[in-house]
């Protein structure tokens, strides 16, 4: 480094960039080794649940946490990816990863299409694009009968193979999933890490101020909100092929509200965060089935709850109160007491 | 149509907004190398001129050329990309970064990797990310923010963020930078650091304009300096001569009544 003063400088990305290595790895070792622990299908189902919604979820924080804009119509873009790999390949006898690849490009396209004059306009005009356009496509599903299958759903959709492995099972659909969980993640944060992620994240910082360091701000947030769609058609794909059923009522507008919650509960703009946020919620979602008809309250309390109290999500907000003056000097009082106490 | 002496020429630029007339046929030129100021009373149309300038308002009429090249109609990236590069009054620094990203940001324009390159990180990411850190510690130790570079721009005291302010704009190599304002705000001590930061800026070979209020600045380190008033321009000259102008003096502070 070039320092003639002989000053230390801080190198805050690379000490990131370890740590990230670190968490990387662990988030391998917890998913070979989840399998060997949980031995329920139901666990392991939820589980690819979580997995399916992280990667949705990912791609749409970069969105919301990175480039500052909001979309409520990420359930559509699940379900074309979804639809687009169920109708290629159960009712034209198309290839499976081609078709993924197909609906990931359609989709992509789709987002562009309608970012591209939502965008245009400053203010949030994305939040009401996005919104009639998850709701139309939603009906699209039900009506158009001779693609879709109606609302009677899709059905005899063929599961993923790669050789001569079929993914046929919960179990292998986990290790499928969550590489491409793990894929998705490692994606993210490379593109964080790099220029366009700095653009990105000054384009959340001050719009006027990115633009005049030379950021083309309005291409940056058509691309990111594309590349963000793209992850949703992605794990959209995935899920039409693990369960080889798809029915409108999946991609419901109740879905796009659950993924953006997902993001604010984890954290905007914490990529772990979205793993934490995708799995708290995919868990209480489960769990609320008990209170039938009365869950979407309970959901809707939980939100509010933090957002009042840890409006950074529960990820980060767990972090900064790790960081925090007052549990330090909590530490620092504590700890000569019990390395005395534990003489004894 | 322009002197080959000057880095940046306005000819009879105007723009109103609304009933307002901002700039009202303004011409002036600012000479290669030469530290430029434009001063005058609040309102006199100083910012709206860099705004248009910069191209975040295009002008109603007249023409703006840099280098002999044609900026009105030019977005605010575009020109970056050209060479003018510029800070703002109230400060626009990225507060949710750290110093050093900050910096990092105005090397945007010196690499080139886009959206796919980056998600896979090839190995040009990986050239063009050295290079980025390398350029940005020279910047950081230029501006004396190097043992700074680490911490989040948000929590920095106000002066400190001017200098980061300047840090990202010198990032993107002008030739010609704009400084809005760079000492408002500054007490005595800083506002002598930051005229000597653009002395320095100014020995690099950078062209600066700069508009300010403060008078100690201005007077201290331009060469030439233009006076507007209501959007138009009623002196130009050397800081002696703009000192023992009688317009000037009563723009500032009034006609005397006998």
């Amino acid at each position: 480094m070039e320092n003639r003063n002989g000053c230390k400088l801080v190198d805050l990305p690379e000490s990131t960039r370890r740590k990230d290595r670190f968490s990387f790895t662990l988030l391998v070792v917890i998913i070979v080794l989840i399998p060997v622990l949980v031995e329920s299908k139901y666990y392991l189902i939820v589980l690819n649940i979580i997995g399916l919604n992280t990667i949705v979820v990912v791609g749409l924080n970069l969105l919301i946490g990175f480039a500052g804009q909001i979309s409520l119509g990420h359930a559509a873009f699940f379900g074309l990816g979804s639809y687009f790999s169920g109708i290629l390949t159960a009712n034209y006898g198309f290839p499976h990863w081609p078709a993924m690849v197909v609906a990931m490009l359609a989709t992509g396209a789709i987002a562009y299409l309608i970012g591209y004059p939502a965008l245009k306009l400053r203010g949030h005009y994305l939040v009401m694009a996005t919104l009639g356009f998850g709701i139309i496509i939603n009906i699209l599903m039900g009506e158009l009968e001779q693609f879709t299958g109606g609302h009677d759903g899709l059905i005899g959709i063929p599961p993923l193979s790669v050789g001569g492995l079929t993914f046929d099972n919960d179990l292998k659909n986990f290790y499928l999933i969550w590489a491409f969980v793990f894929f998705c993640m490692l994606v993210a944060r490379n593109l964080l890490d790099s220029r366009v992620g700095r653009a990105l994240r000054a384009i959340h910082g001050s719009e006027v101020a990115a633009n005049s360091l030379g950021v083309n701000t309005s291409s940056y947030k058509v691309k990111v909100f594309v590349l963000s769609a793209m992850f949703a058609s992605v794990s959209g794909s995935l899920y039409a092929h693990y369960i080889t059923f798809i029915s409108p009522s999946t991609y419901d507008f109740y879905y796009s509200i659950q993924v953006v919650t997902m993001v604010i509960v984890g954290g905007m703009g914490s990529l772990w965060g979205s793993l934490f946020g995708a799995a708290i919620l995919s868990f209480i979602s489960e769990a609320l089935h008990v209170a039938k008809q009365y869950h979407i309250i309970a959901y809707g309390v939980f939100l509010s709850l933090i957002l009042i109290f840890l409006p950074e999500g529960v990820l980060v907000g767990i972090q900064h109160f790790y960081q925090s003056k007052k549990l330090q000097r909590l530490i620092a009082v504590k700890t000569p007491f019990l390395l005395w106490f534990n003489r004894f | 149509m322009s002197n080959s002496d000057s880095i940046l020429e306005l000819v009879n630029v105007s723009i109103n907004f609304g009933g307002l007339q901002a700039i009202n046929r303004l011409s002036f030129q600012v000479e290669s190398g030469q530290i430029f100021a434009l001063i005058g009373p609040n309102g006199a149309g100083k910012t709206t001129a860099i705004n248009m300038i910069t191209g975040i308002y295009p002008p109603a009429e007249g023409e703006i050329y840099f280098e002999g090249q044609v900026l009105s109609g030019k977005k605010p990236y575009q020109v970056t990309r050209m060479g003018i590069a510029r800070t703002f009054q109230n400060i626009q620094v990225f507060q949710n970064m750290t110093v050093r990203e900050n910096v990092m940001v105005g090397l945007h324009t010196r690499s080139r990797s886009e959206f796919v390159r980056c998600l896979l990180h090839t190995p040009m990411v990986r050239k063009e990310e050295r290079m980025i850190r390398r350029r940005c510690n020279e910047i950081l130790e230029f501006m004396g923010l190097a043992s700074k570079a680490g911490l989040l721009a948000a929590g920095l005291p106000y002066g400190d963020q001017k200098k980061v302010e300047i840090a990202r704009t010198l990032a993107t190599e002008p030739r010609l930078l704009l400084l809005d304002e760079p000492a408002a705000g500054l007490n005595l001590q800083e506002t002598h650091e930051m005229s000597h930061t653009i002395l320095m800026i100014r020995e690099t070979g950078v062209t600066v304009l700069l508009v300010a209020h403060n008078m100690d600045l201005v007077m201290g380190i331009s060469d030439t300096i233009t006076v507007l008033n209501y959007g138009e321009k009623i002196a130009d000259g050397s800081p002696a001569e703009i000192q023992n102008s009688d317009k000037v003096v009563a723009a500032y502070l009034g006609r005397e009544p006998w």
